[in-house]
């Protein structure tokens, strides 16, 4: 089995919400506040992962399952780093990039300074941008509207030269939450054989989707969140994903009867 | 719910070994006692006879093996040293960043980077009417308009610079949750938008300044080590701020306040070397001369401006008849004057009488702490930023 990528111990992520109570504060309230070195009036605690423990290895792609609200952009967000963990931890090498569905990167910029901005920021070489950047254009299709504003996109384009941007550099892990499920068929082909590629440059992939067609096509292992906490995990794919659809009240997934997961092909 | 947390440890020695890779086969090597806790629970609404079965957990401490193969926990904060090559190593997307949000920020303007010129020459005129004229703040000033002109241009750079960054890190958001680079970029770059802007700023501060009639001379060079301390002071306080403003909202609500009690104390449009009452109160004085902002805007006066030398506090041997004088000018009197036009001419050269006044701070203790506020400022800002690193886009 290949090296171990993502080790993720006993991982326990509390989120704070402040100002649930929807109080802003003047200037002097706050200023008084600030003197104090008072908290935010009513801080909610969200205990979103709760105990959760596996380990992810070169190549793999993970798929994560689970109902709205189970914990699975929590984990991904805690795996890039960007939550601290309250009790246990995440152990990575190098750093994570993380797409989401929000819908651009820098939006008053155009696409075009959207894509060498983000090669730079991801430590290019300004030859290396000038190198993939008819790849990436190309790969994200989004055409003439490489010229506008990122904010004038739609949601599709937008997650379509996110994701062309973020897997132009071959990343240790990449971690896409929903990224692809606005993109079109031949974008989820695409973006498809370029998980794959990533994979066989011994990157771990990440991927939470809603649709689980798109995990059982692309991932060997499953995560099934509930509550914070793992169901199961494991590689047997499409047994995790029927238990899964079993216990939300739906039926199994109809497959062809010779079909086996792609990934473990 | 708390006996699953306080015994997680002892669980993986225990149930690892028959959660392992064996176990996945089938659920016989499930129902290890010690995994029976509430993990357990929604596993078993899925299925009656299943329980938590995770075979991605290998036998054995897992930040152990985490070690054996060097990973590195995910939020930890690189070196020091690592840090600023990291920074240097993005030095392309700093200038790329700056550049790109100049030219997008005015886009939707009609003006588009008229705006740059125009909102602080017109924020001059306001300021030249109510104080200069209305308030008499320019009785004492030689050259008032262009001694406001660069007051309110480099005063300009230093504000901009604190607002936007207190929102840099709210603002980018997106870009940070989304890829890796090392977050002091952003305060770096923000900086960078308002020094190129600054440079549009001084066209219009050599222009005045030619036009109220002083001369080219070779100070006119020593604004570049000025503008480089006050880049170098804006940068470190753009750290502090970016921190503050990645943790609380409450930050950039405060800060125009702030900013705005810091302008009027610096001494944009009156002088604080200068002005009456300030004399006869010499903490309040010195406190408001040695304020970083008054600091960089006094300097850029000197040596941009022939008269603001002549007439600087301590240029000239003490003299107390003539800095009586230069603050309580005598009245017309046709004994004294023979013309109206004689007094104007008495007055017009008693603005430089306040030479002859002691200096609160002298012009080589303002270069001085002019580049003490910029290497501390900038050190401490840094570190700072770098402290919190791995906090940007949490939350």
């Amino acid at each position: 089995m290949a090296d171990p990528m993502v080790v993720v111990d006993d991982l326990h992520v509390v989120y704070r919400v402040y100002g649930a109570g929807g109080d802003r504060g003047t200037a002097a309230t706050a200023m008084l506040r600030m003197m104090r070195r008072q908290r935010r009036p009513s801080v909610r605690e969200v205990h979103a992962i709760r105990g959760v423990s596996f380990v992810a290895h070169r190549g793999d792609a993970v798929g994560v399952i689970g109902r709205n609200g189970s914990g699975k952009s929590t984990l991904l967000r805690a795996i890039a780093g960007l939550l601290p963990a309250e009790r246990g931890a995440v152990y990575t090498d190098g750093h994570g990039a993380l797409l989401g569905v929000n819908a651009a990167l820098l939006e008053d910029l155009t696409g075009d300074k959207n894509v060498i901005l983000g090669c730079l920021a991801m430590g290019m070489s300004r030859q290396e941008v000038r190198d993939r950047y008819p790849q990436i254009v190309d790969f994200s299709g989004v055409g003439d509207f490489i010229n506008l504003p990122m904010k004038t996109y739609s949601t599709g384009m937008g997650s379509r030269l996110r994701f062309a941007i973020a897997s132009a550099k071959s990343h240790d892990v990449l971690l896409v939450d929903e990224a692809l499920a606005t993109g079109d068929a031949e974008f989820r082909q695409k973006s498809r054989r370029r998980i794959d590629e990533l994979r066989g440059q011994a990157g771990t992939v990440f991927l939470v989707a809603h649709n689980l067609a798109e995990i059982e096509e692309n991932c060997n292992r499953v995560i099934w969140l509930e509550k914070g906490e793992i169901v199961q995990a494991g590689d047997d794919v499409p047994a995790i994903i029927d238990a899964y659809l079993l216990a939300s009240g739906g039926e199994p997934r109809v497959r062809e009867p010779a079909q086996t997961s792609p990934a473990q092909a | 719910m708390s006996g699953s947390r306080n015994g997680d440890r002892g669980q993986l020695s225990g149930p690892g070994a028959l959660r392992g890779r064996g176990t996945m086969s089938g659920p016989g090597g499930l129902a290890a006692p010690g995994s029976l806790t509430d993990q357990a629970e929604p596993g078993a609404t899925a299925d009656g006879a299943l329980t938590s079965q995770n075979t991605m957990i290998p036998e054995g401490d897992l930040a152990e093996l985490a070690r054996s193969y060097g990973l590195k926990p995910s939020a930890a904060r690189p070196p020091l040293i690592e840090y600023m090559k990291r920074v240097w190593s993005r030095r392309y997307f700093i200038t790329g960043f700056a550049t790109a949000q100049n030219v997008a920020m005015y886009t939707e303007a009609r003006l588009g980077q008229v705006w740059q010129i125009l909102t602080p020459l017109l924020n001059v005129a306001v300021y030249y009417l109510i104080f200069g004229l209305i308030l008499d703040t320019k009785r004492g000033v030689p050259d008032f308009i262009a001694f406001l002109v660069i007051g309110v241009f480099v005063f300009n750079f230093t504000q901009r610079s604190f607002i936007i960054s207190s929102r840099v890190m709210f603002d980018s958001l997106p870009l940070i949750r989304a890829l890796y680079f090392p977050r002091a970029c952003l305060p770096l770059g923000y900086v960078l938008i308002e020094l190129q802007q600054l440079a549009i700023s001084l066209v219009v501060i050599f222009a005045t300044v030619l036009a109220v009639g002083q001369p080219v001379t070779w100070d006119w060079l020593l604004i570049i080590p000025i503008l480089v301390m006050q880049t170098l002071f804006n940068v470190g306080a753009a750290f502090i701020l970016a921190r503050f403003g990645a943790g609380f909202d409450d930050v950039s609500q405060l800060l125009p306040f702030i900013v705005r009690t810091w302008f009027y104390a610096s001494g944009v449009m009156f002088s604080i070397q200068t002005f009456k009452n300030l004399s006869l109160h010499p903490t309040i004085a010195k406190v408001l001369q040695y304020n970083p902002a008054a600091i960089y805007m006094t300097l850029v006066r000197d040596v941009l401006l022939k008269s603001q030398r002549q007439s600087m506090p301590g240029t000239q041997p003490f003299n107390r008849l003539l800095c009586t004088q230069y603050y309580d000018p005598p009245a017309y009197s046709a004994t004294r004057w023979p013309t109206r036009a004689a007094y104007d001419k008495f007055l017009n050269a008693n603005l430089f009488n306040s030479a002859h006044c002691h200096a609160v701070v002298s012009m080589d203790n303002l270069w001085l702490f002019g580049a003490l506020w910029a290497v501390v400022i900038l050190v401490v800002g840094f570190i700072f930023f770098w402290r919190a690193e791995v906090q940007y886009g949490r939350g």
